[in-house]
């Protein structure tokens, strides 16, 4: 399958990046690892004019701790998540999807940020990121601003980002002491999109919770928080009955469509399933951390 | 990996000069953008030994090392290795030597059609140069990407772990007949 023709551009700082986005406007398009785009203009869903690669850029591979916070640059593959012990240690949520992201040679190149960006209702890493109360960081010729993640997702392949922008890091907040998460996927197999994932982050204070995040993949047009779990949780004690009502409340946010992976049903039962399971799990690794 | 340090040209076309280093040896050409990498390696270069399996991203058959790191090679576009170094199946075998893995898939008889073969090689080279001592789960997990539609995956299995122990027990590899 070939692409339609383009101007190929490798800029060396993101300056010229971004003077090459403004002058390309929405005909111009970014390229990171390639994983999504490449496949669609090979397919001719898309034929930018100009492909800007983010690669030769020097700085946006960072993937570092900053006062407590997490920087995720827009060059950080999934494989340097998959691999990291920070993320393992303090961003669990984050650390327990990186391996379970298409397959371990598409994760050698695709980039969490270009993940986010392309905005795929099936998209692993948005769900996490809803549950962790990211932040992205975009810069365009107006300067730089922060969205947060819940305002990024406008609908199905479709975020908040500018044609003039391009996305330099997103930021995880400091999750605190006692604090863990897990994301649970269900995939036919290696390689698949999730049928149904979810994420799911929990802060403790004193045994009761002081922040739940949760956030669920392939039920709804855009990866969405279930905010009547997240409240319900919020100052509760977490024990049997306050996990099984949240579960429960999470089902209820799924707004999922029977297709070849499963009926509407089989996957609101399994995003109760799996919050169940995923605040279980994120409970007892809060309470050793 | 380190793609930011090598040196790129800066003239935007739709067509370009690329110059990589493939297996080795440096090669150049003027190419159009949009030309995939595998197809540079296969039609430009010659170099058939890497596989268009799915063309979707999905099986591995095409897979080659960038910079050292497997990447699909249907999945990115020649101009991005620009200055870049790649090695494909053809590069695996070093002075007349096969490498072991390579040796591994003979001896424990890791192919049938042979489709997937240089995918999974290259796959589990990297996979031995990082852990040269892979546990059963750990080289399914690592070639969990590269889809083999004959043979069940268990004598690729025992072709890696051929591969692992004939690299432990530091036995030179055998000479190409
Ligand atoms: C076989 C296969 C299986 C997959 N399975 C999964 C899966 O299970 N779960 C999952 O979540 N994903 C999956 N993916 C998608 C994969 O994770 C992609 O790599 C990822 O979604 C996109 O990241 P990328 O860096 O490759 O982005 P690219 O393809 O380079 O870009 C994607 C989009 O984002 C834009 N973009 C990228 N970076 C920036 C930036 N910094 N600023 C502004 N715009 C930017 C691009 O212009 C483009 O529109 C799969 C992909 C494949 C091929
Ligand atoms: S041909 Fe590239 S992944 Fe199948
Ligand atoms: S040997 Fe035939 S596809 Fe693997």
């Amino acid at each position: 399958m070939y692409p339609a023709k383009f101007e190929y551009f490798a800029p060396r700082t993101l300056a010229e990046a971004l003077s090459l986005l403004e002058k390309y406007g929405d005909e111009g398009k970014v390229l990171a690892g390639g994983q999504s785009l490449i496949p669609l203009m090979k397919l001719r869903f898309a034929a930018p004019r100009a492909l800007i690669d983010l690669n030769r850029i020097e700085g946006l591979d960072q993937l570092v701790e900053e006062a407590g916070a997490l920087r995720i640059g827009a060059l950080v593959r999934t494989k340097a998540c998959e691999l990291s012990q920070l993320l393992h240690d303090r961003f669990r949520a984050l650390g327990d999807a990186a391996p379970q992201i298409s397959d371990p040679i598409v994760r050698n190149r695709g980039t969490v940020v270009g993940s986010l960006v392309h905005a795929d209702p099936q998209g692993d890493w948005g769900s996490v990121m809803l549950a962790v109360g990211a932040r992205v960081e975009a810069r365009g010729s107006g300067g730089t601003r922060t969205v947060t993640i819940e305002q990024f997702f406008q609908g199905p392949f479709a975020s908040a980002l500018q044609p003039d922008e391009i996305v330099t890091s997103v930021v995880v907040p400091d999750p605190g002491p006692r604090a863990s998460g897990t994301y649970l996927k269900l995939e036919r197999k290696v390689g698949d999109f999730a049928t149904v994932g979810v994420a799911v982050h929990l802060s403790l204070d004193n045994g009761r919770v002081r922040r739940a995040g949760i956030a669920l993949t392939a039920v709804a047009p855009t990866n969405v928080k279930a905010t009547k779990a997240e409240e319900a949780l919020a100052g509760a004690e977490l024990n049997d009955s306050s996990i099984r009502n949240a579960a429960e409340l999470a089902a209820q946010a799924a707004e999922p469509r029977s297709d070849l992976r499963g009926s509407a049903d089989y996957k609101r039962h399994i995003v109760q399933v799996f919050t169940e399971r995923g605040l279980r799990t994120a409970a007892e690794a809060a309470r050793a951390a | 990996m380190n793609e930011q340090a090598r040196p790129v040209s800066d003239e935007p076309q739709m067509r370009r000069r690329v110059e990589m280093v493939v297996n080795g040896r440096p090669r150049s050409a003027e190419i159009e953008t949009r030309l995939l990498l595998v197809h540079f390696l296969r039609e430009t270069l010659g170099l058939t030994g890497t596989h268009v399996g799915c063309d979707t991203t999905s099986c591995g058959a095409c897979t080659v090392r960038l910079q050292g790191t497997p990447i699909k090679s249907c999945t990115m576009f020649a101009v991005q290795a620009d200055g870049l170094e790649v090695t494909t199946v053809e590069g695996l075998a070093q002075g007349g030597k096969l490498h072991p893995v390579q040796e591994g898939f003979k001896e424990e008889h890791g192919l049938q059609c042979g489709f997937c073969t240089p995918g999974m090689m290259l796959v589990s080279a990297a996979l031995l140069e990082e852990n040269p001592n892979p546990t059963e789960a750990e080289i399914r997990f690592a070639i969990s990407g590269n889809i083999c539609r004959c043979t069940g995956y268990q004598n690729i299995v025992k072709a890696v772990q051929w591969a692992a122990q004939k690299t432990q027990s530091g036995q030179a590899a055998t000479t190409v007949a």
